[in-house]
């Protein structure tokens, strides 16, 4: 069996990618109409920033880093109880398939390489935690750690916890109902920061969601740090989306740190999505074509009416948007002394502003 | 996309203008021009427009004020400084033969000694051309010198007894001891001047040299100074690490004592008066020894920001961003049922176990549907991958050949600068901003037709992109020239002409 060149592994980022996004900051601005600054996607903020600056990889031993979601709620919704719709995710991939379909994959992943590890977390409701770790030796004592049962066994204590834990009400809508993504992403992060820390031999992590329930707004903004910080260490977020809609949060991710988005159209051909998609690793993406969405949308939408603008007014102390002109504040309350305009001067008055 | 022209000639300017005639001088034109050498981008901007006639060279750079700030400020030069190796222990040449020490004095080495030596330097003022010439005084200066290093002291105090211009260099130095007993005065007494252990050397071993002070005598008897090396040493760090003081360039003796004076004389006039300096340290001194938590809380009057939840507005986010993205899968309404939280629990346990007992399918996927998957994703591979490149970094720009990508930009930066000068010249109350208006509508519609040119020269695979690049250039374009003519509309139905003659 060849084994791979070990003496160089976890080489950093490479200098031409470095150099080269700083030869497009110098050189040329990009094409967009002049921008708001946009205050809560803070992706637009240089607008000749590359998303994700590509590292090179020498080898393709990876640690996959996988968030299963968890949530009782979205899972449960297709086991029947209440008037779900017979094409809700759930009722054509119970939990248990969908487990049958994420082991096999995880085992898949180990056997790419033998030096490949995976670690599993749960996104709970009211908690998170780490299920697996292939890297943790066999509890059974055998040759072969039995991934499967030990997962299962972890899953449980999982679940067991994470309902003691809840404190919620008794019955609660489906579609309200958000898993901890904030939470394990940050658990991953810092396993990740971990192996990054034990010496320059390691495995090239990535982090791989598998995502169920809808977004939760209230975790946006812990959202976006761990999204931030995974750009920064360079670790490329995947998602897998299994849920009812498109998740804004996942697709940001992807786009930012480099990673694939995908939203499986055929649910009961989901391991074949994950072999073909996300078993893929690091160094080989450089030459295969991975599906991508068509684009994300950055553009904010103003505080007033709640539409996507991309020219408007901009408060100077709290940052928020509006798309006409305001004499007060409605979030933080200042009064504006600008004397409001004529309409001649509106379209001058707006240029003015957004050239800021 | 251009509305109709209405009656639009130059108006003549009245000779009272606003046509500022500026006079630049030549290095500021110089400074320009190196400017505009260095960047290829700006050069060109640069041709086209103020060559063209379309811009004014002081509207040009009006508005890279900063670019040609910076610059003025690069070209002062570093000063050298004095040499840390003591130039001015000046060594002689002895000449056994005939018993001549012969001192060599290079003007570097006389504005050290003038910058080290206040003394010397005072003396050299009075003394010279009065009393006696240069040659004499430097002769004069040897001699003390030579004295010193011989450390004899009952001849140097008979020579100073001699001649008392002599004298003056055996003193000690007056002039130095009154600057050190005012920097002693003006010490901050809020300094921390405690010393720990850390900053004990002496007492490390094999370290320093206890000084012994019974070995030293005092020569009551003369005056003469006793300088030794270490006091030398220390006035040479003290003057080196002060910088030099003049930029003066190093030639005739006598303008070097002078100017060298001259900057003595403003330093000390600087400084404030001594009762200003001792109020500063009093006050200085009741801050450090004020004990905060006897004084009242200092609260600064400010405003205190009260934000609205945030919540609110990144619910309304998640709902667009979902729009956004539009429904792929218009069918799977999200028809919200509610559940009760035991029951959704147990669900999930009862999956887990079944999983348990069943263990894992085999086989994992069906064969058909495993097919379907693999063919559906190939099928969105291969239509997106023509639209939208490999790379989802890649832009789309780098995928145009080079000579479109350059022309794109360069329009681009033509139109921003042009939209620039013509944004701030509104609203028009001068003939000279209605004229510059005209040129710079001119000037666009020009750029209007290159862009379109562009679009139609390009070829069929980059058609769509370029017109998508394309398409917010000539929004901006539209959006001036809409501005341009509702301006001239509502000039139109005010009907009167105006004062500063506009056409009607």
């Amino acid at each position: 069996m060849a084994f791979q060149d070990t003496q160089k592994r976890g080489i950093g980022p490479g200098l031409d990618s470095n150099s080269h996004s700083r030869k497009e900051n110098r050189l040329t601005p990009r094409l967009t109409p002049l921008p708001l600054p946009l205050p809560q996607s803070f992706l637009r903020l240089s607008p000749a920033m590359n998303s994700a600056p590509s590292k090179l990889y020498s080898d393709d031993v990876s640690l996959v880093v996988v968030l299963l979601d968890t949530n009782p709620f979205f899972w449960a919704a297709g086991a029947g109880g209440g008037n779900t719709s017979p094409h809700h995710p759930a009722a054509t991939l119970p939990f248990a398939k969908f487990l049958n379909h994420v082991i096999p994959f995880l085992n898949s992943v180990l056997l790419l390489n033998q030096l490949n590890q995976v670690v599993l977390i749960a996104t709970g409701v009211n908690s998170c935690g780490y299920i697996y770790d292939s890297a943790g030796g066999g509890s059974h004592g055998g040759n072969v750690p039995a991934v499967c049962s030990e997962i299962l066994r972890r899953l449980e204590e999982f679940v067991a916890k994470d309902r003691r834990l809840g404190k919620g009400p008794d019955r609660v809508v489906v579609g309200g109902v958000s898993s901890l993504l904030s939470g394990s992403l940050s658990l991953a992060l810092c396993y990740i920061q971990r192996v990054f820390r034990s010496g320059a031999l390691h495995p090239q992590p990535r982090i791989l969601c598998l995502q169920a329930s809808p977004d939760g707004p209230e975790q946006y903004v812990a959202v976006m740090n761990a999204i931030f910080s995974a750009q920064r260490s360079m670790v490329p977020i995947d998602s897998c989306v299994i849920g009812v809609q498109h998740s804004a949060f996942l697709q940001q991710a992807s786009y930012i740190t480099g990673g694939v988005y995908l939203k499986p159209q055929q649910l009961d051909g989901l391991f074949q999505y994950l072999a073909a998609v996300f078993a893929t690793d690091l160094q080989s993406r450089n030459f295969l074509q991975l599906p991508k969405p068509a684009g994300v949308d950055f553009r904010a939408s103003c505080f007033c009416h709640k539409k996507t603008i991309d020219m408007g007014y901009v408060c100077s102390v709290c940052l928020s948007i509006f798309c006409k002109h305001h004499k007060k504040c409605s979030t933080c309350g200042s009064e504006f002394n600008q004397s409001p305009p004529d309409a001649s001067a509106t379209s001058d008055r707006k240029r003015k502003v957004s050239e800021v | 996309m251009m509305s109709s022209k209405q009656n639009e000639q130059p108006v003549p300017e009245k000779p009272a203008a606003t046509m500022h005639g500026e006079q630049l001088s030549t290095t500021e034109m110089e400074h320009r021009m190196k400017l505009l050498r260095e960047d290829s981008e700006l050069q060109k901007l640069h041709k086209q427009f103020v060559i063209g006639g379309v811009l004014t060279e002081s509207e040009f750079w009006a508005t890279r004020k900063s670019l040609l700030d910076d610059d003025a400020q690069r070209t002062s030069k570093q000063q050298a400084g004095f040499k840390s190796a003591m130039l001015a222990d000046v060594r002689p040449s002895t000449d056994g033969r005939t018993n001549k020490v012969t001192f060599s004095l290079t003007p570097e080495i006389i504005h050290q000694i003038f910058a080290e030596k206040p003394a010397v330097h005072w003396a050299f003022l009075n003394f010279v051309p009065s009393k006696m010439t240069e040659k004499d005084f430097w002769t004069k200066y040897c001699r003390a010198e030579y004295l010193h290093r011989t450390k004899n002291s009952v001849v140097a105090a008979a020579e100073a007894a001699e001649d008392e211009e002599l004298a003056v260099f055996l003193k000690n130095d007056d002039i130095l001891a009154n600057e050190a007993r005012r920097k002693i005065r003006r010490v901050d007494p809020t300094l921390d001047m405690e010393a720990d252990l850390g900053d004990d050397y002496i007492h490390l071993p094999d370290h320093g040299i206890l000084r012994d002070g019974s070995k030293e005598t005092v020569d009551a008897e003369n005056d003469i100074a006793r300088r030794t090396l270490s006091q030398d040493l220390n006035r040479h760090a003290a003057v080196v690490l002060e910088g030099r003081a003049l930029d003066v360039e190093l030639g005739d003796t006598r303008t070097v004592a002078e100017a060298l004076a001259r900057s003595k004389q403003a330093e000390s006039s600087a400084e404030t008066s001594d009762e200003k300096t001792n109020q500063e340290r009093l006050k200085r001194v009741s801050r450090m020894t004020e004990i905060e938590d006897l004084q009242a809380p200092h609260s600064l009057p400010y405003a205190p920001l009260c934000i609205k939840d945030p919540r609110e507005y990144f619910d309304s986010q998640q709902a667009n961003a979902l729009k956004a993205l539009g429904d792929t899968d218009a069918r799977i309404k999200p028809i919200d049922c509610s559940l009760s939280t035991e029951e959704a629990y147990i669900y999930l346990m009862e999956q887990i176990s079944e999983v348990k007992v069943r263990g894992l399918n085999n086989p994992v996927v069906q064969p058909e549907a495993a097919l379907k998957v693999l063919n559906g994703l190939n099928q969105y591979l291969s239509s997106t991958k023509y639209h939208l490149g490999k790379n989802p970094q890649e832009s789309v720009l780098d995928r145009l050949p080079n000579r479109t990508k350059d022309e794109l930009m360069h329009h681009w930066t033509s139109i921003q600068e042009l939209l620039r000068h013509f944004w701030s010249s509104y609203p028009i109350t001068t003939t000279y901003l209605y004229n510059k208006v005209l040129r710079l509508k001119d000037a666009m519609t020009q750029i209007y037709h290159k862009l379109q040119e562009t679009k139609e020269s390009v070829q069929s695979d980059f058609r769509h992109q370029v017109s998508r690049l394309v398409q917010p250039m000539l929004q901006a374009l539209d959006a001036a020239f809409a501005h341009y003519d509702t301006e001239q509309q509502k000039q139109y139905n005010k009907g009167v002409s105006k004062p500063n003659g506009f056409v009607q």
